[in-house]
Order: structure tokens, then C-alpha cells, then sequence
């Protein structure tokens, strides 16, 4: 077994590992009585053992993988997706060992592993890097930057807790809606993740010519029925579908299937579980939460910003100004991710005003750590994939 | 307004709220306040008690966290509009018209809304700037309207203070003590590094002063990064010029006088997949050409300080340098970067004059496409006469030949061709697969034989001498950062009466838990009256209020 695979392989044992300590963890919570933490402090022990043994087997996946590209695994969409679950992780141990919470667990767990298996529908050979990124502050300025964010990730956790408490599932409310939009776009991850694990199995393939918004003639290969065609596309498989609208050229009809396919199977996915559970997710997730301390739970998601603020700082301002000084010949230049760096920066600077300047604390500081998490979750997501910019690896 | 006096004497200030002497709450509301309001101490800001003249209003405005706050989400929402669609200087155009054109051609109706909004050059617009000179205003009007009060009260506290100032602590005892107490709670104290200062029968004991400036400093941080931002608006702190460089070229470098840079050759290397490069190979199938590196060779000349200007052998070399991505030649302040190529310009062509009929071939010439002489001498007595040269042909104008840039890439020529068979000369003018003859037919022509190419490095000359401005504000900012968020100021106040009664009042900026864990090993070494943390004891009450409205 060549370094790379023993790499691929230690993501597996992590990857497992999380998903049982999930388990375990919504089977400690669920244990205990009202008002008693018996049943947390024991299987709490043995949940954290395991979540420690996949977060070992996820820096081992980490470490083995630089050694076998010769760089810091961060410099795409694949390796730079998988590292922010890990430091989700990461956080989450962090402020298990400072607070003991086993719910923060059930919760950061099973979003971790969304993001990994959401990082494995990229490509996830190793690639070489282009000039830009050799040097080692790829290593420093992405580590850093991904560090923060998983740390900032923790406090939304810590938010979702606090709302799936407060929120009154009974009563028809804003706050109940949005609760539940969030469980739902979650679901769509998993309708994305299904989805393109299922055309990737069968090994689906669609091939396309056609015209770009700069009237240049391009190829394009779809991993999933065309829903969409490109503009003025030209089939060159044979029995593939034939697409149901064609796009204009502005669109990328491509992606936009992707898209489509993942909401209308999350969608399909959600609609079992409500049919099934007869339950709002964010209710079926209620009798967990029943021992939560609000409290402590603000106080979690205060510290985690605390924590990630200045890091992130220091690895997506000031270290990616310097690298962008010595790569690109000015430290600043309003590309896309640049800017959604800074966006993140003043929202996070916003809370901290309103919490400690407007005493803005519990409810209102939950729904923004939330808020935060979506900030960060658009820069990864939806800056690398729909706006262009110099920040495009994937 | 008036001064207060206090009923210990002392005269405050109009807007303050607690005497800064004493203690003691001035206010009607806060006298009659369960918990005094320690935010700033109590102290006079200028916000809170001026709004009259329109300084003040302009003042109150800049010192809201209100504002400031609604600033900070402005200017992120408008930031965040400037990412829908390129900014114009992503997108391949240049001028004004063309930009337009871009934007309406490639985005459709979208396109057009948002370039009349001027959203595609929205962080140079003047509404974005003066939103971020908004913010700094607010960045150094809050910060004065906060930092001076506090400052003067936390300098000049007394250690003695009022026992209605005590008793509105969140953390307060009272009971009978011992008469050492207040010198083992001394010890104590000191033991767990805080000042301590005492005054009769009473102490102050302090730690972490120091981080209620955080905010201040992390403040100052991002001041002096603006300003530095500013600053490359003056003329000589920055420079961005480009440069292209062909190879074997030696050209002055802009902007930076006395030095030239000669091009000894450019490379562009891709990965190959092979040797060590194997375990890329999979990815290689997938996304094609990688590129692995863009290099020029260069060597930097600098004038000899004793030559006259533009001698060119008077040069010194001062380096010998390949410039790479992310390696950047650096001298004297200055950097030169890689930033872009063009591969396989024109440099000459090679032609052969030959007899349209024989085939016959009377010499050949070859033409620099750069700097073209004007005639050529063949052999046989034959003469090629340049008339004109369009290095980029684009086309005839009222029937002249026009160029559309001054590079190479579509090279046309004017020629007249005089041969001892025809004195009287030929005109013909060629481009690239192309002849015409617009005098008659001719009996000559050039046959196009060769070209030679070279590469062109685009490199980008740069020098912002506002760099270590912009580091320093950003060190002071994270110095700001860590002073305020991971330490706190704590302070508690212990008195003992005649009686022996000891009075015993704690207060923290934050992390209310810290400071009681500090206060427990204090209470138990020197045997302090118990406290008590009655923020949890309002908050006890209220729950069982709305508990009890919510059973009835």
C-alpha cells in the first residue's frame, strides 16, 4: 500500500469512527434522565474515546497525504473540504475537554461527517500545484484560515443547540421556521451527497459541446442527467437524456443541474422523514436537548468566536495579505474570496459589537453564530463554485 | 448643566453617574437600582450628556455602537454586491465603452442594471470609500468617548468607597470577620498577583487593568492601517507599473530611475506526469496541462553614479535573478513580479524576392519587426525599400493601412522592390498569406520564408512604502485583540467597619467565574464573610415570576 492509499484509507477509519461516536453520543444524551447527567458522563467517555481514536485516523489521513503530494493536502476543493471537517472536529475536542458537553457532540459530529462525504464528491486525486500556490504559505495561510473556521463552525453548533431548546415547536413562529429551513438545507447536503454517489456508482456520463458567454466553443461532461443543457449544446453521447431546457449562455447549466438534482432528492428525503416521523426535524431533535444548559451553551458559542476571531484574523487577513503581496503583487485586489474573507471578518466584528456593546446574549447571539456558519459555508461553497475569481481551485 | 456634588463632597462632572470619589449612585435611578451599572465606571461620557450644539449631535452619532454596528453591516452587504458579477477590472475590456458593452452583451439586462448602479467598479466608488471613512470616524470617536472617561476614573480610584457602591456589586458579603482579615485577604491576594492597594480600614485589590484597554488598542490597529491605505494616494509611496519584456530586450524599468532590466529568456514548464511527477498522473488525465513554472532570467543593470544618463555602457550589473511566481526580484524598495507572458511573439520574418515568373530568387532580406530599417540591399544590385510598416493590421481606412496595437501580431508591410530588370520600382503590400498591388501588376514579389518567435515576460514593477504601516496596524490590531479578549480586569473592594463587620464587593469585565473561583481561595485563607452573586439571584427571581404568571 503506497502512501496515498494508506491516506485514503485513514479517512475511511475516521469517517466511521465519527459516525459511530455520533451514535453514541445521541445515545448518551438520550440516556439521561431529566435534570441528571448519568448517563452522559458515562457513555460520554466512551463517545469522546472514540471521536479522539477517527480524529487520530483524520490527522494521520492529513499527514500521510502531504507526504505523498510533497504539499500541505489544501489546496482544493476536496482537501481543503475535508480539512475544515476535521477541524470541526478538532474544535469540538477542544471545548469537550473545557466544558464536557456531550450534546455539542451529537451535533458537531454528524455535520463534520456532511462536510467530509460532501468533500468526497470532488475530485480527490492528488494534484499538483501551480506556481501560485508553491510555497509554504499555502501551508500556513490556508492551515490557519481552516482552523479558524472550524472553530467559528463550533459556536454556530453551540447556537443550534441553544435555538432547537428555545425554539417552541408547537407554536407557529419566525424563529420556528427558520429552525427548520436550517435542518432542511442540511438534508439537501445529504440529497447532494446521495445523489452524486448514486450517478457515480453507476458510472454515468453525458458528453455536451457547447457555445460559452464568450462565444468560444467548449466540451462539457455531466456526472448526472442533463435536466439542463448547456447553451446551444450538442450531444456527443449516444442515449444520454436529452436535456429539458436549454440555458442561456450566463447560466451554467451544468452545475445548475447538479443542483437541481440534489434539492429534488433532499427534498424527496425530507418529505420521508416528516411522512415517516410525522415530526418538524427540529422537534425529532427536541428530547435530546431537554438537559441543555442555555447558559453554558451561550457561553460555548461566545468562547468559540473568541477563540476563532482572532485566527481568523490572522490566517484569511493578515497572513493571506502578505502571500497575496509576494504572489500576486498587492496585498489586497477585491477578489471574490477576498472579499467574502472580509464580509465574514465585519459579520463576526458585528456580533462582538452587538453582544458586548448591546448585550445582545442567548437567542439574538445564537441566531447569529448561525448566521456566521452560513457566511463561511458561502465562501467555501458558492464563491469557489459560481463566482470566478483567483480563488477558483476546484 | 451643572456639576454634582455627591453627599461626601466631592464635585463631579454633569453626566456622571457615579460619584468618582465615593461611589455613590448620583442618579434617581440608579439610586434606586437593585445592581449599579459598571460599564465605564459610571463615569461622565460626552455622548450621554451633551446633545445640543451640532458638534455634539455629530459626535453622539459617530459614538454609537449603534452606528457603528450598522456601518460595519452596510459596508458588508455593499461588499457583498460587488461579488454578483466581476468587478471591471476582471472582465477583458478596457475602455469605458467597452466595459459597458461587456457587461450588457454578457450579462443581458442584469449586466446593464448593474453597471449604471456602478456596481462594477463599486470599491473605488466614492459611496464605498466615504462608508469606510464612516467607519473610521466612528473607530476614533467611540473610542475617544470611552477610552478618556475610563481611563481618568481607573486611574484616580480610591481604595475606600461608599457602602451603598459596595452593596450594588454583583458580588457582595457582609458579616462579622476576625481582625486580621483584611491583612490575610491582603496576603492572599497578593499571592494570587493582584495589586493591592489599602487606605485605612479598607483595600482595592486589582488585576488585569491593563485589558480594559484592549479594545482601544485593536482600535488604534485598524486607524493606523487605514491611514496607511491612505497614504499610497501620495505620490512616491506606491507604484504599479507593467512591463514587458521580450526576450533579449534591456529596458529602463518605470518609475524606478537608473535601472534597467534585460530579459535573458522566459520558460514556461509544465508538470510532465513522469519521474517523481508520477503520482500526479491521474489528475494530469483528468484537467490536461498543469503549468509547474513561469520564469524569466533576468539581470538588473543600474547606472554607474559617476556616468552621464542613458550611456548604456556604463551599467553595472546588480543582479542576476530568476523571477518566479511568488519569488519576486526585490531591490532598493522595489519588486518585480511575474505576472503574465506571451508566447511566441513575431521577432522577424525572412523573405526572398524572387521573379513571379522564373521562380528565380534575387537574395533574401530579413525584417526586424521591432525596430525595421527602411531599405534593404540584395545582392544582384536589387533594392527593398520599406514604406511602411503595420505591425498589428487591422484593415484599410480610406485606403491606408491601419494597426491596431504596436505589437507583432499581424505584421503588414509597404514595400517597394527595385530590381536592375525594373529601376523604376514595384508597390506591393503584404501581409501574412496576403499580397496586394496596388499600382498594377507586378513582376516581383517576397516570398515568405521564415519567422522567428520569442517569448514575452509580463512582469509588473511594484513599490509600496506603505507596507510597514499596514504591518504595524495590524500587529498593534492583534496586540488590541488578544489584550481584551483573553484577560480581564478584575478588581475586589473589602472594608472592615469598627465593628469588625467586613463589607467585601467583587466586579470583572468578564468571566464572572474567574473571579469567583480567585474570590473562593480568598474567603476561605483569610475567612471572609460568604458572598453572594445576586445577578443570579435577580435572575432566580424573574424565573419564578414568569413561572408563576404562566401557572396562574
Amino acid at each position: 500500500m503506497n502512501l496515498a492509499d494508506l491516506s485514503s484509507n485513514l479517512l475511511y477509519v475516521a469517517f466511521v469512527a465519527y459516525l459511530i461516536a455520533t451514535f453514541v453520543f445521541g445515545g448518551a444524551v438520550k440516556g439521561n434522565k431529566e435534570g441528571t447527567f448519568n448517563s452522559e458522563k458515562r457513555w460520554g467517555k466512551v463517545a469522546i474515546t472514540i471521536t479522539l481514536i477517527g480524529f487520530a485516523a483524520n490527522l494521520g489521513y492529513f499527514f500521510t497525504r502531504w507526504g505523498a503530494t510533497g504539499h500541505a493536502p489544501l489546496s482544493n476543493m476536496f482537501e481543503f473540504t475535508t480539512a475544515f471537517g476535521m477541524t470541526l472536529v478538532g474544535g469540538f475536542i477542544i471545548l469537550y475537554f473545557l466544558y464536557k458537553t456531550a450534546v455539542l457532540g451529537m451535533i458537531v459530529l454528524p455535520v463534520a461527517l456532511l462536510i467530509i462525504a460532501f468533500a468526497s464528491m470532488f475530485p480527490s486525486e492528488v494534484s499538483p500545484l501551480i506556481p501560485a500556490l508553491q510555497t509554504s504559505w499555502l501551508a500556513i495561510h490556508v492551515s490557519t484560515v481552516v482552523i479558524a473556521e472550524g472553530i467559528l463552525a463550533i459556536s454556530a453548533a453551540a447556537g443550534l443547540i441553544y435555538l432547537l431548546k428555545v425554539v417552541d415547536p408547537a407554536k407557529k413562529s419566525k424563529q420556528r421556521f427558520w429552525l427548520e429551513a436550517m435542518m432542511y438545507s442540511l438534508v439537501l447536503v445529504v440529497g447532494f451527497v446521495v445523489v452524486s454517489s448514486f450517478f457515480s456508482l453507476t458510472g454515468y456520463e453525458a458528453e455536451f459541446t457547447y457555445v460559452d458567454k464568450e462565444d468560444q466553443e467548449a466540451a462539457i461532461t455531466y456526472a448526472m442527467p442533463p435536466i439542463f443543457g448547456m447553451n446551444e449544446y450538442v450531444a456527443l453521447t449516444d442515449g444520454a437524456m436529452t436535456p429539458l431546457v436549454e440555458t442561456p449562455a450566463l447560466v451554467h447549466a451544468g452545475k445548475l443541474t447538479t443542483v437541481v438534482w440534489s434539492v429534488l432528492v433532499g427534498t424527496i428525503l425530507y418529505w420521508l422523514i416528516r411522512l415517516i416521523f410525522r415530526k418538524r426535524i427540529s422537534a425529532l431533535l427536541k428530547p435530546f436537548v431537554k438537559n441543555v444548559n442555555l447558559q453554558l451553551m451561550d457561553e460555548i458559542g461566545y468562547r468559540a468566536i473568541i477563540i476563532g476571531f482572532p485566527i481568523f484574523t490572522l490566517g484569511a487577513l493578515v497572513f493571506a495579505m502578505i502571500w497575496a503581496q509576494i504572489a500576486w503583487s498587492r496585498f489586497w485586489g477585491w477578489d471574490p474570496k477576498e472579499v467574502w474573507a472580509l464580509i465574514t471578518w465585519l459579520f463576526y466584528a458585528a456580533y462582538l459589537h452587538l453582544r458586548l456593546g448591546k448585550g445582545w446574549q442567548g437567542e439574538k447571539s445564537a441566531w447569529l453564530a448561525v448566521i456566521g456558519f452560513a457566511i463561511i459555508m458561502f465562501n467555501l461553497v458558492a464563491v469557489n463554485l459560481i463566482i470566478a475569481g483567483l480563488h477558483s481551485y476546484a | 448643566m451643572e456639576n454634582l456634588q455627591c453627599q461626601c463632597g466631592h464635585t463631579n462632572p454633569p453626566g456622571t453617574k457615579l460619584c468618582e470619589s465615593c461611589g455613590r449612585s448620583l442618579t434617581e435611578k440608579d439610586q434606586n437600582s437593585k445592581l449599579v451599572d459598571m460599564r465605564y465606571e459610571g463615569t461622565a461620557r460626552r455622548s450621554q450628556t451633551y446633545n445640543k450644539s451640532i458638534i455634539d449631535k455629530i459626535w453622539n452619532f459617530f459614538s454609537s455602537v449603534k452606528v457603528g454596528v450598522s456601518i460595519i453591516v452596510v459596508l458588508l452587504v455593499a461588499a457583498a454586491i460587488g461579488t454578483i458579477l466581476p468587478q471591471q477590472a476582471f472582465v477583458p475590456a478596457s475602455t469605458e465603452a467597452t466595459i459597458q458593452a461587456y457587461y450588457a452583451d454578457t450579462y443581458g439586462s442584469i449586466g446593464r442594471v448593474y453597471h449604471a448602479l456602478g456596481f462594477h467598479d463599486l470599491y473605488s466608488s466614492y459611496w464605498f470609500i466615504a462608508l469606510v471613512g464612516m467607519l473610521a470616524i466612528s473607530l476614533v470617536i467611540a473610542s475617544l468617548d470611552r477610552f478618556v472617561p475610563l481611563y481618568k476614573s481607573l486611574k484616580n480610584q480610591r481604595v475606600l468607597r461608599h457602602p451603598s457602591f459596595m452593596d450594588k456589586q454583583r458580588i457582595y458579603g457582609s458579616g462579622p470577620a476576625a481582625e486580621d482579615t483584611l491583612e490575610k485577604a491582603e496576603t492572599k491576594l497578593k499571592e494570587l498577583k493582584y495589586n493591592v492597594r489599602t487606605d485605612k480600614n479598607g483595600l482595592l485589590a486589582e488585576k488585569g487593568r491593563f485589558s480594559r484597554w484592549g479594545p482601544y488598542v485593536n482600535h488604534i490597529g485598524l486607524i493606523i492601517f487605514l491611514f496607511g491605505v491612505m497614504l499610497r494616494m501620495i505620490p512616491g509611496f506606491y507604484i504599479d507599473e507593467s512591463l514587458w519584456l521580450r526576450e533579449g530586450e534591456t529596458r529602463a524599468i518605470p518609475e524606478v530611475p537608473g535601472y534597467y532590466l534585460e530579459n535573458k529568456g522566459f520558460a514556461l514548464e509544465n508538470y510532465t506526469g513522469e519521474g517523481g511527477e508520477e503520482v500526479f498522473g491521474e489528475a494530469l488525465d483528468r484537467v490536461g496541462t498543469v503549468a509547474k513554472n513561469y520564469q524569466t532570467d533576468v539581470v538588473l543593470y543600474q547606472n554607474s553614479e559617476d556616468a552621464l544618463p542613458g550611456a548604456a555602457d556604463s551599467q553595472e550589473v546588480v543582479a542576476e535573478y530568476p523571477i518566479r511566481v511568488n519569488q519576486p526580484l526585490k531591490f532598493d524598495g522595489y519588486a518585480i513580479y511575474q505576472m503574465d507572458f506571451r508566447l511566441d511573439e513575431l521577432k522577424a520574418m525572412t523573405f526572398a524576392l524572387t521573379n513571379k515568373e522564373t521562380e528565380e530568387s534575387l537574395g533574401e532580406l530579413t525584417i526586424d519587426l521591432i525596430n525595421p530599417v527602411d531599405n534593404y540591399e540584395l545582392e544582384g544590385g536589387s533594392t527593398v525599400e520599406l514604406l511602411g510598416y503595420y505591425p498589428d493590421f487591422s484593415g484599410f481606412e480610406n485606403g491606408e493601412p491601419q494597426t491596431a496595437t504596436p505589437l507583432p501580431n499581424n505584421p503588414g508591410f509597404l514595400v517597394e522592390l527595385t530590381t536592375p530588370e525594373t529601376p523604376e520600382g514595384e508597390t506591393s503590400f503584404i501581409t501574412i498569406q496576403n499580397t496586394v498591388e496596388p499600382l498594377g501588376e507586378n513582376d516581383f514579389k517576397l516570398t515568405f520564408l521564415s519567422a522567428d518567435t520569442r517569448d514575452v515576460s509580463g512582469l509588473t514593477v511594484r513599490k509600496d512604502s506603505t507596507l510597514p504601516i499596514l504591518g504595524l496596524g495590524g500587529l498593534i490590531f492583534m496586540i488590541g485583540v488578544a489584550q481584551g479578549m483573553y484577560f480581564n480586569h478584575r478588581r475586589f473592594w473589602i472594608q472592615q467597619k469598627a465593628d469588625g463587620t467586613v463589607l467585601l464587593a467583587g466586579h470583572t469585565n468578564k468571566n464572572w467565574f474567574g473571579l469567583k473561583k480567585d474570590l473562593d481561595r480568598v474567603v476561605e485563607y483569610a475567612s471572609l464573610p460568604a458572598y453572594t452573586d445576586q445577578q443570579d439571584e435577580i435572575d432566580k427571581v424573574e424565573k419564578a415570576e414568569k413561572e408563576g404568571e404562566t401557572l396562574s
